[in-house]
């Protein structure tokens, strides 16, 4: 029963893991890859984390539970390292001027 | 169980090589760090499934844990160098003007 759980959420965090490799293949621009970058990537590992955290609790003991409660520790960590990160990339291409992507035949800037 | 997570490795793998694609071949230098930003926050994961094929959670779940910080810091560090850096797009329109050079 247990088994069955920790198979859907490692395949869930897996199918996330590759719409966000797929999204930063095919996107068309810097600023766009970001999207599925910072999102996909943050959500892909809670999901598969939450599911390895489960399959590592049991047989419960001490030993079991604590490393249990690092592998949620290693989510909560990049669940606040994720965002700030992307969040520095976009920083770093607007201030060096890099310019977003249009269609072509529109006008650009505001 | 042991069969499924050994997929599950496999699978990661191969997305990590998609993403590297990114890396390699991305137009600007943010590109590749966007890249190498996702290869490292599925190694995180790929780290705490070769703890469980191994048998031996308890250490690498700390493994992991330093190597999700330590691509934090990595991400940060070169973000914070290049966006002193003007004209990170002129390197898309030199390959445009050479491409449309070929052209002529």
């Amino acid at each position: 029963m247990i088994d069955f759980f920790v198979v859907v959420l490692v395949a869930g965090g897996l199918v996330f893991f590759l719409g966000g490799s797929i999204g930063i293949l095919r996107f068309p621009d810097f600023y766009s890859r970001l999207h599925p970058a910072g999102k996909l990537d943050t959500s892909g590992s809670a999901l598969a984390m939450a599911g390895l955290a489960l399959f590592v609790l049991f047989p419960v003991s001490l030993e079991s539970v604590l490393t249990s409660l690092k592998i949620l520790l290693i989510v909560a960590i990049v669940f606040l390292t994720s965002p700030t990160a992307t969040h520095a990339i976009v920083d770093a291409g607007v201030r060096a001027g890099l310019e977003p992507w249009k269609k072509s035949g529109e006008k650009t800037g505001p | 169980m042991q069969d499924f997570f050994l997929g599950a490795a496999l699978v990661l793998g191969g997305l990590m090589l998609l993403s590297l694609y990114r890396g390699v071949f991305g137009p600007t230098v943010l590109d590749r760090l966007v890249g190498v930003n996702a290869i490292g926050s599925k190694t995180a994961v790929l780290l705490v499934i070769i703890g469980i094929l191994y048998k031996r959670v308890d250490m690498f779940v700390d493994i992991a844990l330093a190597y999700a910080l330590l691509n934090f810091i990595a991400v940060l560090a070169a973000s914070r160098y290049f966006q002193k850096r003007k004209g990170l797009g002129r390197e898309i329109q030199h390959k445009a003007a050479l491409r449309s050079g070929e052209k002529q």
